[in-house]
């Protein structure tokens, strides 16, 4: 089946199985192989994309399903002349380390800042709580996140 | 962990949507958010030979709030819930119970009718169908029904929904001011599936409790509502003797299953602490 969609602001359009998740859809046939995949069902997080601006997990939607959508990953998120806000305060406050997850936190916080740019530390551990990690321990993410807030209250960054 | 092969259809009306589903006997399965149908589609638990999408449908996203209670759609999303200032008036234990599901991704896809459809019995949604006498709107190729939850629920991931058929809305009753109510669950971690939970209800008539629902999730095939226990506490004032009698008569009305994440007397005990917890909290 066609299927046509926004990736990272692009008109993209493959030919997919119905059964093919968004996930494989986006790595395999468009090569954005940001996107991470792990349990494949769910659990995780790490294969976490925007979908019309939410974060939902790409395992879980077929690639048919994203027909007219507008997809956005981790890709999507980057500068080509310097790190994001929140890239940057991952780096500085070491919230990765093998950096299997880190699209999946990176995806998902930035859902949440842009949507909760007060969001406070409850707020965001519930909200990460959908993403594991089995590096950091989870505080240094969560201090990174709490750190990139003021960027998007600024709304410096998109 | 990938899906078996399926056909594909995104009908634009119900009533496609509703031959499509009658033309395979029984071997096509509908999708809405897919949140708790990929998954078993992933481990090749379902493996139906066409998925009808209700994505293009329309009307079955709305919440309606009125004197006769409230309606969801069966495309109701959970953030929907969470987002909605009125209801958090209207039925304050529905919107209670929804911040308990699952995960912020899955709340932005997962859906009330699919939810309800699914039957886990250890969601929040059937409980709370089950707990407050709901009724579900059903659209098939024989027409228009209304089952009442009671009804509704079969056994684990069980309904009446024959194949050709797809639930349209749920209707809570309606929800009277100054109503107690508590709703408590435990899951090992936040938004896994809980272990067990309880949902409660009920008015105060003369310093008494009057008209007391009471459900339990996670401690059987099917969303309970545990009539046994509502008996014991209706008409009586809510004190340590009233909830002690209440736990007692929980344990003995419950057979919860056993399972790699609880045996059934952990399972047993836990919903006697939660009923006897939520009995407490709704009284502040």
């Amino acid at each position: 089946m066609k299927v046509n969609f926004e990736l990272n602001g692009k008109r993209v359009e493959t030919d997919v199985e119905p059964r093919m998740t968004l996930a494989d859809c986006i790595r395999d046939h468009l090569r954005q192989t940001g996107t991470h995949l792990a349990c494949e069902h769910g659990v995780c997080g790490a294969c976490t994309v925007l979908v019309n601006g939410e974060a939902v997990r790409s395992c879980l939607i077929l690639a048919v399903q994203a027909q007219d959508e507008r997809v956005l990953t981790v890709e999507g998120l980057s500068r080509e002349e310097a790190l994001t806000p929140l890239q940057s305060a991952f780096r500085k406050h070491h919230a990765l380390q093998c950096g299997f997850c880190t699209p999946g936190f990176i995806t998902t916080a930035h859902a949440l800042l842009t949507e909760e740019p007060e969001a406070d530390e409850d707020r965001i551990r519930e909200v990460l709580s959908g993403n594991l990690c089995r590096c950091t321990g989870y505080l240094p993410i969560i201090e990174a996140v709490l750190e990139a807030r003021s960027a998007y209250t600024h709304k410096d960054d998109k | 962990m990938k899906l078996a092969a399926f056909d594909y259809a995104s009908p634009a009306t119900i009533e496609e949507a509703v031959a499509l589903l009658a033309s395979r006997s029984g071997n096509a399965k509908i999708i809405s958010g897919g949140q708790s149908l990929v998954p078993m589609l992933a481990f090749r638990l379902a493996a139906p030979e066409l998925l009808v999408d209700l994505k293009q449908l329309q009307g079955l996203n709305r919440i309606d709030i009125a004197e006769d209670g409230v309606r969801l759609g069966a495309k109701v999303r959970w953030c929907e819930i969470e987002r909605n200032e009125r209801l958090k008036g209207a039925h304050p234990l529905l919107v209670e119970a929804i911040r308990h599901v699952a995960h912020y991704q899955i709340r932005n896809r997962g859906t009330v009718g699919g939810s309800l459809a699914h039957a886990d019995p250890a969601a929040e949604m059937p409980g709370i169908a089950i707990t407050s006498e709901a009724e579900l709107m059903i659209v098939g190729s024989k027409g228009k029904r209304i089952d009442k939850a009671s009804d509704f629920f079969k056994g684990s991931l069980s309904t009446s929904l024959a194949p050709d058929e797809i639930l349209t809305e749920i209707k809570l009753p309606p929800w009277l001011v100054g109503r107690r109510w508590a709703f408590l669950e435990f899951a090992l971690r936040r938004g896994d599936f809980a272990i067990a939970g309880v949902a409660l209800y009920y008015d105060m008539v003369g310093g008494n409790i009057a008209d007391i629902h009471i459900g339990a999730i996670g401690v059987g095939d099917r969303p309970l509502r545990l009539h046994a226990v509502e008996a014991v506490l209706n008409g009586r004032k809510l004190d340590d003797v009233a909830i002690e009698d209440a736990a007692k008569a929980a344990r003995e009305s419950i057979d919860p299953p056993s399972d790699i994440h609880a045996p059934a007397e952990y399972r047993r005990a836990l919903l006697t602490t939660l009923l006897a917890r939520a009995l407490r909290q709704s009284a502040v």
